[in-house]
Protein backbone atom coordinates (compact mmCIF):
# COMPACT_ATOMS: atom_id res chain seq x y z
CA UNK A 1 0.00 0.00 0.00
CA UNK A 2 3.13 2.10 0.24
CA UNK A 3 3.26 3.18 -3.32
CA UNK A 4 4.85 6.27 -4.65
CA UNK A 5 2.02 8.97 -5.11
CA UNK A 6 1.29 9.37 -8.40
CA UNK A 7 1.87 12.70 -9.95
CA UNK A 8 -0.26 14.58 -12.17
CA UNK A 9 0.61 16.85 -15.47
CA UNK A 10 -0.03 19.55 -13.69
CA UNK A 11 2.26 18.68 -10.59
CA UNK A 12 5.25 21.65 -11.13
CA UNK A 13 2.64 23.98 -12.02
CA UNK A 14 0.75 23.60 -8.77
CA UNK A 15 4.18 23.31 -7.05
CA UNK A 16 4.93 26.63 -8.58
CA UNK A 17 2.03 28.19 -7.28
CA UNK A 18 2.57 27.29 -3.85
CA UNK A 19 0.07 24.79 -3.65
CA UNK A 20 -0.58 22.75 -0.35
CA UNK A 21 0.06 18.95 -1.49
CA UNK A 22 -1.58 15.93 0.04
CA UNK A 23 -1.84 12.43 -0.66
CA UNK A 24 -5.16 11.39 -2.20
CA UNK A 25 -6.20 8.17 -3.67
CA UNK A 26 -2.86 7.52 -4.56
CA UNK A 27 -2.06 11.05 -5.71
CA UNK A 28 -0.37 13.77 -4.76
CA UNK A 29 -2.75 16.55 -4.95
CA UNK A 30 -3.64 20.02 -4.18
CA UNK A 31 -5.93 20.83 -1.13
CA UNK A 32 -5.43 24.66 -1.13
CA UNK A 33 -3.60 26.95 -2.97
CA UNK A 34 -4.29 30.38 -1.13
CA UNK A 35 -7.64 28.66 1.42
CA UNK A 36 -10.16 26.68 1.12
CA UNK A 37 -12.75 29.49 1.69
CA UNK A 38 -11.31 31.91 -0.86
CA UNK A 39 -10.96 29.61 -3.92
CA UNK A 40 -14.60 28.65 -2.42
CA UNK A 41 -15.83 32.12 -3.01
CA UNK A 42 -13.97 32.81 -6.00
CA UNK A 43 -15.71 29.80 -7.78
CA UNK A 44 -19.10 31.38 -7.00
CA UNK A 45 -18.35 34.87 -7.76
CA UNK A 46 -16.06 34.52 -10.29
CA UNK A 47 -14.21 31.42 -11.34
CA UNK A 48 -11.90 28.57 -10.20
CA UNK A 49 -9.95 26.21 -11.56
CA UNK A 50 -9.38 22.48 -10.33
CA UNK A 51 -6.93 19.87 -11.27
CA UNK A 52 -9.09 16.95 -11.43
CA UNK A 53 -6.42 14.73 -13.38
CA UNK A 54 -6.69 12.00 -10.92
CA UNK A 55 -9.94 10.78 -12.06
CA UNK A 56 -10.21 7.66 -13.73
CA UNK A 57 -10.47 8.07 -17.52
CA UNK A 58 -11.89 5.09 -19.37
CA UNK A 59 -12.76 4.62 -23.13
CA UNK A 60 -14.82 1.74 -24.60
CA UNK A 61 -15.80 0.87 -27.87
CA UNK A 62 -17.07 -1.96 -29.60
CA UNK A 63 -20.68 -2.93 -30.57
CA UNK A 64 -21.24 -4.22 -27.33
CA UNK A 65 -20.15 -1.09 -25.38
CA UNK A 66 -23.39 -0.29 -25.32
CA UNK A 67 -25.41 -3.23 -23.79
CA UNK A 68 -22.11 -3.57 -21.35
CA UNK A 69 -22.68 0.34 -19.89
CA UNK A 70 -26.54 0.07 -19.86
CA UNK A 71 -26.00 -3.32 -17.94
CA UNK A 72 -23.35 -1.62 -15.52
CA UNK A 73 -24.75 1.69 -14.98
CA UNK A 74 -28.05 2.84 -13.29
CA UNK A 75 -29.17 5.89 -15.71
CA UNK A 76 -29.98 5.42 -19.35
CA UNK A 77 -27.61 4.41 -22.32
CA UNK A 78 -29.16 3.82 -25.21
CA UNK A 79 -31.36 7.04 -25.61
CA UNK A 80 -28.35 9.41 -25.04
CA UNK A 81 -27.23 11.02 -28.01
CA UNK A 82 -23.81 11.06 -28.77
CA UNK A 83 -22.35 14.47 -27.76
CA UNK A 84 -23.81 14.53 -24.78
CA UNK A 85 -22.81 13.42 -21.26
CA UNK A 86 -24.99 11.78 -18.17
CA UNK A 87 -24.78 11.11 -14.07
CA UNK A 88 -25.12 7.99 -13.03
CA UNK A 89 -24.78 5.81 -10.45
CA UNK A 90 -22.60 1.59 -10.79
CA UNK A 91 -24.12 -0.14 -8.45
CA UNK A 92 -23.06 -3.96 -7.48
CA UNK A 93 -25.69 -7.03 -7.32
CA UNK A 94 -26.88 -6.08 -3.74
CA UNK A 95 -27.78 -2.49 -5.20
CA UNK A 96 -24.40 -1.24 -2.88
CA UNK A 97 -23.16 2.05 -4.76
CA UNK A 98 -19.63 0.93 -6.10
CA UNK A 99 -19.17 5.14 -7.77
CA UNK A 100 -20.75 7.71 -9.29
CA UNK A 101 -19.91 8.70 -12.22
CA UNK A 102 -20.30 10.55 -15.95
CA UNK A 103 -20.49 8.69 -18.97
CA UNK A 104 -20.14 10.58 -22.33
CA UNK A 105 -21.00 9.31 -25.59
CA UNK A 106 -18.82 9.74 -27.70
CA UNK A 107 -19.99 7.84 -30.92
CA UNK A 108 -22.36 5.41 -31.44
CA UNK A 109 -20.49 2.80 -30.18
CA UNK A 110 -17.51 4.74 -28.09
CA UNK A 111 -18.04 6.53 -24.60
CA UNK A 112 -15.68 7.91 -22.05
CA UNK A 113 -16.85 7.15 -18.35
CA UNK A 114 -15.12 9.21 -15.68
CA UNK A 115 -14.69 7.51 -12.48
CA UNK A 116 -13.48 8.85 -8.89
CA UNK A 117 -10.02 8.69 -8.12
CA UNK A 118 -10.35 6.31 -5.42
CA UNK A 119 -12.90 3.77 -7.27
CA UNK A 120 -10.79 3.64 -10.35
CA UNK A 121 -9.17 0.18 -10.20
CA UNK A 122 -12.85 -1.22 -8.61
CA UNK A 123 -14.49 0.16 -11.78
CA UNK A 124 -11.97 -1.03 -14.07
CA UNK A 125 -12.09 -4.55 -12.48
CA UNK A 126 -15.68 -4.36 -12.76
CA UNK A 127 -16.19 -3.02 -16.36
CA UNK A 128 -13.61 -5.86 -17.04
CA UNK A 129 -15.48 -8.74 -15.16
CA UNK A 130 -18.53 -7.80 -17.22
CA UNK A 131 -16.98 -7.01 -20.14
CA UNK A 132 -16.58 -11.04 -20.68
CA UNK A 133 -20.05 -11.86 -20.89
CA UNK A 134 -21.01 -8.97 -23.24
CA UNK A 135 -18.29 -9.06 -25.50
CA UNK A 136 -16.67 -7.26 -28.14
CA UNK A 137 -15.75 -4.56 -26.26
CA UNK A 138 -12.40 -2.39 -26.44
CA UNK A 139 -11.35 -0.63 -23.13
CA UNK A 140 -8.94 1.49 -22.53
CA UNK A 141 -7.56 3.14 -19.49
CA UNK A 142 -6.47 6.74 -20.36
CA UNK A 143 -6.32 8.54 -17.08
CA UNK A 144 -2.33 8.53 -17.27
CA UNK A 145 -1.69 9.74 -20.87
CA UNK A 146 -4.64 12.86 -20.42
CA UNK A 147 -4.99 15.58 -18.15
CA UNK A 148 -8.66 16.89 -16.89
CA UNK A 149 -9.29 20.25 -15.92
CA UNK A 150 -12.57 21.90 -13.95
CA UNK A 151 -12.93 25.46 -14.91
CA UNK A 152 -16.22 26.22 -12.61
CA UNK A 153 -17.94 29.69 -12.10
CA UNK A 154 -19.73 32.53 -13.52
CA UNK A 155 -17.16 33.76 -15.69
CA UNK A 156 -16.02 30.12 -17.42
CA UNK A 157 -18.76 30.69 -19.92
CA UNK A 158 -16.84 33.78 -20.67
CA UNK A 159 -13.68 32.05 -20.73
CA UNK A 160 -14.90 28.87 -23.18
CA UNK A 161 -15.72 31.94 -25.69
CA UNK A 162 -12.29 33.59 -25.60
CA UNK A 163 -10.93 30.11 -25.94
CA UNK A 164 -13.01 28.43 -28.04
CA UNK A 165 -13.10 31.39 -31.08
CA UNK A 166 -14.89 29.76 -34.13
CA UNK A 167 -16.09 26.77 -32.14
CA UNK A 168 -19.40 26.55 -30.08
CA UNK A 169 -19.31 26.06 -26.40
CA UNK A 170 -21.34 22.92 -25.34
CA UNK A 171 -24.66 23.68 -23.33
CA UNK A 172 -25.08 21.78 -20.37
CA UNK A 173 -24.24 17.96 -20.23
CA UNK A 174 -22.94 18.21 -23.87
CA UNK A 175 -19.70 18.40 -24.92
CA UNK A 176 -17.29 18.97 -28.19
CA UNK A 177 -14.29 18.17 -29.45
CA UNK A 178 -12.59 21.48 -29.78
CA UNK A 179 -8.95 22.91 -30.78
CA UNK A 180 -7.44 25.58 -28.06
CA UNK A 181 -4.36 27.01 -29.34
CA UNK A 182 -2.89 24.09 -31.73
CA UNK A 183 -4.25 21.14 -28.92
CA UNK A 184 -7.35 19.04 -29.33
CA UNK A 185 -9.67 18.89 -26.30
CA UNK A 186 -12.78 17.68 -25.34
CA UNK A 187 -14.75 20.42 -23.70
CA UNK A 188 -17.94 19.01 -21.50
CA UNK A 189 -20.32 21.62 -19.87
CA UNK A 190 -20.13 19.29 -16.35
CA UNK A 191 -18.41 19.48 -12.89
CA UNK A 192 -18.87 19.25 -9.19
CA UNK A 193 -19.41 22.43 -7.77
CA UNK A 194 -23.26 23.73 -8.46
CA UNK A 195 -21.75 26.32 -10.66
CA UNK A 196 -21.95 26.59 -14.71
CA UNK A 197 -18.60 25.46 -15.64
CA UNK A 198 -16.69 23.29 -18.45
CA UNK A 199 -14.45 20.23 -17.78
CA UNK A 200 -11.43 20.21 -20.01
CA UNK A 201 -10.10 16.50 -21.21
CA UNK A 202 -6.44 16.82 -23.36
CA UNK A 203 -3.48 14.76 -23.69
CA UNK A 204 -1.06 14.96 -20.81
CA UNK A 205 1.45 17.30 -22.87
CA UNK A 206 -0.90 20.03 -23.56
CA UNK A 207 -2.10 20.39 -20.02
CA UNK A 208 0.67 23.28 -18.58
CA UNK A 209 -0.55 25.66 -21.68
CA UNK A 210 -4.41 25.46 -21.26
CA UNK A 211 -3.93 25.45 -17.00
CA UNK A 212 -2.00 28.53 -17.63
CA UNK A 213 -3.86 30.19 -20.46
CA UNK A 214 -7.10 29.77 -17.70
CA UNK A 215 -4.77 31.42 -15.24
CA UNK A 216 -4.29 33.93 -17.24
CA UNK A 217 -7.78 35.17 -18.30
CA UNK A 218 -7.77 35.43 -14.59
CA UNK A 219 -9.07 31.40 -13.31
CA UNK A 220 -8.08 30.87 -9.34
CA UNK A 221 -6.30 27.86 -8.90
CA UNK A 222 -8.75 25.97 -6.44
CA UNK A 223 -7.66 22.46 -4.80
CA UNK A 224 -9.44 19.12 -3.61
CA UNK A 225 -10.48 21.44 0.05
CA UNK A 226 -12.55 24.01 -1.97
CA UNK A 227 -14.19 21.17 -4.55
CA UNK A 228 -15.42 19.31 -1.13
CA UNK A 229 -16.94 22.55 0.19
CA UNK A 230 -18.30 23.40 -3.29
CA UNK A 231 -19.76 20.26 -4.02
CA UNK A 232 -21.44 19.74 -0.57
CA UNK A 233 -23.26 23.32 -0.97
CA UNK A 234 -24.82 22.30 -4.23
CA UNK A 235 -26.12 18.59 -2.09
CA UNK A 236 -24.07 16.52 -4.39
CA UNK A 237 -23.15 13.44 -2.61
CA UNK A 238 -19.31 12.21 -2.23
CA UNK A 239 -18.73 8.44 -2.79
CA UNK A 240 -16.55 6.94 0.26
CA UNK A 241 -18.60 9.87 2.13
CA UNK A 242 -21.82 9.70 1.46
CA UNK A 243 -22.98 6.84 -0.72
CA UNK A 244 -20.69 3.27 -0.48
CA UNK A 245 -21.35 -0.14 -1.35
CA UNK A 246 -23.01 -0.23 2.20
CA UNK A 247 -25.96 2.53 0.70
CA UNK A 248 -28.25 2.39 -2.60
CA UNK A 249 -29.52 5.19 -4.43
CA UNK A 250 -33.04 4.76 -3.18
CA UNK A 251 -32.25 5.65 0.31
CA UNK A 252 -29.69 8.03 -0.47
CA UNK A 253 -32.17 10.03 -2.55
CA UNK A 254 -30.57 9.51 -6.18
CA UNK A 255 -33.12 8.03 -8.07
CA UNK A 256 -33.49 10.14 -9.94
CA UNK A 257 -30.28 8.59 -11.83
CA UNK A 258 -32.33 5.40 -11.92
CA UNK A 259 -33.33 3.85 -14.80
CA UNK A 260 -36.84 1.35 -13.43
CA UNK A 261 -37.30 0.38 -16.78
CA UNK A 262 -34.13 -1.27 -17.64
CA UNK A 263 -32.52 -4.59 -16.66
CA UNK A 264 -29.14 -3.37 -14.75
CA UNK A 265 -26.56 -4.79 -12.15
CA UNK A 266 -28.24 -4.29 -8.74
CA UNK A 267 -31.49 -4.03 -10.52
CA UNK A 268 -33.27 -7.22 -8.68
CA UNK A 269 -31.97 -5.60 -5.54
CA UNK A 270 -33.06 -2.18 -5.82
CA UNK A 271 -36.48 -3.02 -6.45
CA UNK A 272 -36.93 -4.95 -3.61
CA UNK A 273 -35.37 -1.95 -1.75
CA UNK A 274 -38.12 0.26 -3.22
CA UNK A 275 -40.59 -1.88 -2.27
CA UNK A 276 -40.46 -2.28 1.13
CA UNK A 277 -39.47 0.98 1.57
CA UNK A 278 -35.98 2.40 2.89
CA UNK A 279 -34.71 2.02 5.94
CA UNK A 280 -33.28 5.70 5.97
CA UNK A 281 -32.73 8.49 4.01
CA UNK A 282 -30.09 10.61 2.86
CA UNK A 283 -30.98 14.41 4.49
CA UNK A 284 -29.43 17.61 4.65
CA UNK A 285 -29.60 19.43 7.64
CA UNK A 286 -28.35 23.13 9.03
CA UNK A 287 -26.97 23.40 12.30
CA UNK A 288 -27.77 25.98 14.72
CA UNK A 289 -24.50 27.79 16.20
CA UNK A 290 -21.06 27.67 15.12
CA UNK A 291 -19.49 24.00 15.91
CA UNK A 292 -19.64 21.94 12.66
CA UNK A 293 -20.86 18.71 12.10
CA UNK A 294 -18.18 16.39 10.54
CA UNK A 295 -19.24 12.44 9.34
CA UNK A 296 -19.00 10.02 11.80
CA UNK A 297 -21.15 12.55 14.40
CA UNK A 298 -24.25 10.95 16.09
CA UNK A 299 -27.54 12.37 14.81
CA UNK A 300 -30.78 11.87 17.61
CA UNK A 301 -33.80 12.73 17.70
CA UNK A 302 -35.30 15.29 19.73
CA UNK A 303 -35.34 13.01 22.44
CA UNK A 304 -31.76 12.59 22.35
CA UNK A 305 -32.65 8.71 20.52
CA UNK A 306 -29.91 7.41 17.96
CA UNK A 307 -31.32 7.91 14.77
CA UNK A 308 -28.42 8.22 12.55
CA UNK A 309 -24.91 9.35 11.51
CA UNK A 310 -23.70 12.69 9.71
CA UNK A 311 -21.68 11.62 6.72
CA UNK A 312 -20.43 14.80 5.31
CA UNK A 313 -20.28 18.15 6.92
CA UNK A 314 -18.72 21.41 7.23
CA UNK A 315 -18.73 25.25 6.98
CA UNK A 316 -20.70 26.77 4.07
CA UNK A 317 -19.43 30.16 3.14
CA UNK A 318 -21.94 30.90 0.20
CA UNK A 319 -24.69 30.44 3.19
CA UNK A 320 -22.55 31.58 5.99
CA UNK A 321 -23.37 28.60 8.39
CA UNK A 322 -22.31 24.85 8.76
CA UNK A 323 -24.44 22.46 6.72
CA UNK A 324 -24.18 18.72 6.42
CA UNK A 325 -25.83 15.50 5.13
CA UNK A 326 -26.31 12.24 7.38
CA UNK A 327 -28.61 8.98 6.94
CA UNK A 328 -31.34 9.73 9.33
CA UNK A 329 -34.84 7.32 10.13
CA UNK A 330 -37.36 8.22 6.61
CA UNK A 331 -40.11 10.07 9.51
CA UNK A 332 -37.44 12.37 10.36
CA UNK A 333 -36.10 13.38 6.78
CA UNK A 334 -38.29 15.59 6.00
CA UNK A 335 -37.45 19.54 5.83
CA UNK A 336 -38.29 21.58 8.73
CA UNK A 337 -37.74 18.25 10.90
CA UNK A 338 -35.71 19.11 14.04
CA UNK A 339 -32.81 16.76 14.48
CA UNK A 340 -29.68 16.63 17.23
CA UNK A 341 -26.04 16.44 16.30
CA UNK A 342 -23.78 15.11 18.86
CA UNK A 343 -20.91 17.18 18.29
CA UNK A 344 -18.61 16.07 20.43
CA UNK A 345 -20.86 15.28 23.36
CA UNK A 346 -22.43 18.87 22.54
CA UNK A 347 -26.44 18.22 21.92
CA UNK A 348 -26.50 21.29 18.78
CA UNK A 349 -29.81 21.21 17.14
CA UNK A 350 -30.03 21.11 13.33
CA UNK A 351 -32.69 21.48 11.04
CA UNK A 352 -33.57 19.58 7.60
CA UNK A 353 -33.44 21.29 4.46
CA UNK A 354 -34.20 20.98 0.97
CA UNK A 355 -30.99 20.04 -1.00
CA UNK A 356 -29.28 21.17 -2.78
CA UNK A 357 -28.26 24.17 0.23
CA UNK A 358 -26.88 25.95 -2.56
CA UNK A 359 -28.65 26.63 -5.95
CA UNK A 360 -27.11 29.30 -8.52
CA UNK A 361 -30.65 29.37 -10.02
CA UNK A 362 -32.08 30.54 -6.20
CA UNK A 363 -29.13 32.90 -5.20
CA UNK A 364 -28.34 34.55 -7.96
CA UNK A 365 -31.64 35.48 -10.16
CA UNK B 1 9.60 32.93 11.60
CA UNK B 2 8.35 32.62 15.74
CA UNK B 3 9.42 35.92 17.67
CA UNK B 4 11.82 35.16 20.36
CA UNK B 5 9.46 37.26 22.65
CA UNK B 6 7.53 34.19 24.04
CA UNK B 7 7.70 30.99 24.67
CA UNK B 8 6.05 28.07 23.14
CA UNK B 9 4.48 24.66 23.64
CA UNK B 10 4.65 21.27 21.65
CA UNK B 11 1.00 21.65 21.18
CA UNK B 12 1.41 24.61 19.34
CA UNK B 13 0.68 27.25 21.73
CA UNK B 14 2.36 30.38 22.44
CA UNK B 15 2.71 32.53 25.95
CA UNK B 16 3.98 35.81 26.51
CA UNK B 17 4.65 37.50 29.90
CA UNK B 18 3.40 40.89 29.69
CA UNK B 19 4.02 42.66 33.28
CA UNK B 20 2.12 42.76 36.34
CA UNK B 21 1.42 38.77 36.12
CA UNK B 22 -0.47 38.83 32.91
CA UNK B 23 0.31 36.29 30.13
CA UNK B 24 -0.75 36.42 26.63
CA UNK B 25 -1.78 32.98 25.24
CA UNK B 26 -2.28 32.49 21.17
CA UNK B 27 -1.67 29.80 18.90
CA UNK B 28 1.29 29.55 16.54
CA UNK B 29 1.83 30.56 12.68
CA UNK B 30 2.71 26.83 12.17
CA UNK B 31 -0.61 25.46 13.74
CA UNK B 32 -2.47 28.15 11.76
CA UNK B 33 -0.71 27.64 8.56
CA UNK B 34 -1.67 23.41 9.16
CA UNK B 35 -5.24 24.01 10.07
CA UNK B 36 -6.24 26.35 7.22
CA UNK B 37 -8.97 28.32 7.39
CA UNK B 38 -10.22 29.19 10.93
CA UNK B 39 -13.94 29.49 11.25
CA UNK B 40 -14.90 29.16 15.07
CA UNK B 41 -13.21 29.16 18.59
CA UNK B 42 -15.18 27.41 21.51
CA UNK B 43 -13.15 29.36 24.25
CA UNK B 44 -14.06 29.67 28.28
CA UNK B 45 -14.84 33.15 29.53
CA UNK B 46 -12.74 35.86 31.72
CA UNK B 47 -13.45 34.88 35.15
CA UNK B 48 -12.61 31.26 34.39
CA UNK B 49 -9.39 29.53 34.51
CA UNK B 50 -6.89 27.40 33.00
CA UNK B 51 -4.49 24.74 33.85
CA UNK B 52 -1.26 23.84 32.09
CA UNK B 53 -1.30 21.89 29.67
CA UNK B 54 -5.17 21.01 30.26
CA UNK B 55 -7.92 21.07 27.18
CA UNK B 56 -9.79 24.84 27.34
CA UNK B 57 -11.43 25.18 24.00
CA UNK B 58 -11.76 24.25 20.14
CA UNK B 59 -10.70 25.58 17.37
CA UNK B 60 -12.88 24.26 14.37
CA UNK B 61 -11.17 24.94 11.03
CA UNK B 62 -12.37 24.49 7.62
CA UNK B 63 -10.45 21.00 7.44
CA UNK B 64 -10.80 20.04 11.18
CA UNK B 65 -11.38 20.44 14.53
CA UNK B 66 -8.59 20.66 17.48
CA UNK B 67 -8.34 20.61 21.24
CA UNK B 68 -6.44 24.00 22.39
CA UNK B 69 -3.93 23.62 25.46
CA UNK B 70 -2.72 25.92 28.16
CA UNK B 71 0.72 27.01 27.94
CA UNK B 72 0.40 27.97 31.79
CA UNK B 73 -2.36 27.65 34.29
CA UNK B 74 -4.17 30.84 35.35
CA UNK B 75 -7.30 33.25 35.74
CA UNK B 76 -8.64 34.50 32.66
CA UNK B 77 -8.37 38.23 32.28
CA UNK B 78 -9.39 39.00 29.06
CA UNK B 79 -11.13 36.60 25.84
CA UNK B 80 -10.15 38.13 22.12
CA UNK B 81 -13.29 39.85 21.49
CA UNK B 82 -12.54 40.33 17.85
CA UNK B 83 -12.42 36.20 17.47
CA UNK B 84 -15.84 35.50 18.44
CA UNK B 85 -16.83 37.82 15.37
CA UNK B 86 -13.73 37.33 12.95
CA UNK B 87 -12.34 34.09 13.94
CA UNK B 88 -10.13 34.78 10.65
CA UNK B 89 -8.00 37.49 12.34
CA UNK B 90 -5.81 34.34 13.85
CA UNK B 91 -4.91 33.54 9.87
CA UNK B 92 -4.60 36.86 9.23
CA UNK B 93 -2.27 37.55 12.65
CA UNK B 94 -1.37 34.20 15.04
CA UNK B 95 1.19 36.64 16.90
CA UNK B 96 -0.73 39.74 17.85
CA UNK B 97 -4.22 40.34 16.37
CA UNK B 98 -5.36 36.99 16.58
CA UNK B 99 -3.93 36.10 20.49
CA UNK B 100 -6.74 34.12 21.99
CA UNK B 101 -6.25 34.68 26.28
CA UNK B 102 -4.75 37.35 28.56
CA UNK B 103 -4.51 35.21 31.73
CA UNK B 104 -2.82 36.08 35.44
CA UNK B 105 -0.35 33.91 35.71
CA UNK B 106 -0.47 31.34 38.39
CA UNK B 107 3.19 30.06 38.73
CA UNK B 108 6.38 31.52 36.78
CA UNK B 109 7.98 28.36 37.13
CA UNK B 110 6.04 26.89 34.72
CA UNK B 111 7.09 28.68 32.07
CA UNK B 112 10.12 26.77 32.56
CA UNK B 113 8.60 23.56 30.90
CA UNK B 114 7.60 25.79 27.67
CA UNK B 115 10.09 25.96 25.16
CA UNK B 116 12.09 29.19 23.27
CA UNK B 117 11.56 30.11 20.05
CA UNK B 118 14.86 28.57 18.61
CA UNK B 119 13.68 25.08 20.40
CA UNK B 120 10.21 26.03 18.99
CA UNK B 121 11.43 26.14 15.19
CA UNK B 122 13.24 22.94 15.59
CA UNK B 123 10.53 21.02 16.94
CA UNK B 124 8.09 22.41 13.81
CA UNK B 125 11.13 22.28 10.89
CA UNK B 126 12.00 18.81 11.16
Amino acid sequence: MNAPLKRTPLFASHEALGARLVPFAGWEMPIQYQGILAEARAVRSASGIFDVSHMGRFFLQGSAATALLEWVVTNGVSDLEPGRARYTLLCNEAGGILDDAIFYRLEENQYLLVANAANTQTIWNWLQHWTRRFGEVEMADRTNETAMIACQGPDASGFLETLLGADVAPRPFRFAQVDIGGAPVMVARTGYTGEDGFEAILDAEQAVGLWARLLGLGAVPCGLGARDVLRLEAGLPLHGNDIDTETNPVEAGLERFVRWDKDFCGAEALRRAKEEGPRRLLAGFRVDGRNIPRPGYDIQNIDGRRVGTATSGGYSPSLDTNIGLGYVDPALATPDTTLVIDIRGRSIEAQVVALPFYSRRRMKP
Amino acid sequence: MNPDDRRYTKEHEWVKVEGDGKARIGITAYAVEELGDVVYFELPNAGESVSQAQKFGEVESVKAVSDLFAPVSGEILEVNPELSNRPEAVNEDPWEKGWLLVVRLQDDAELGGTMSAQEYSDLTST
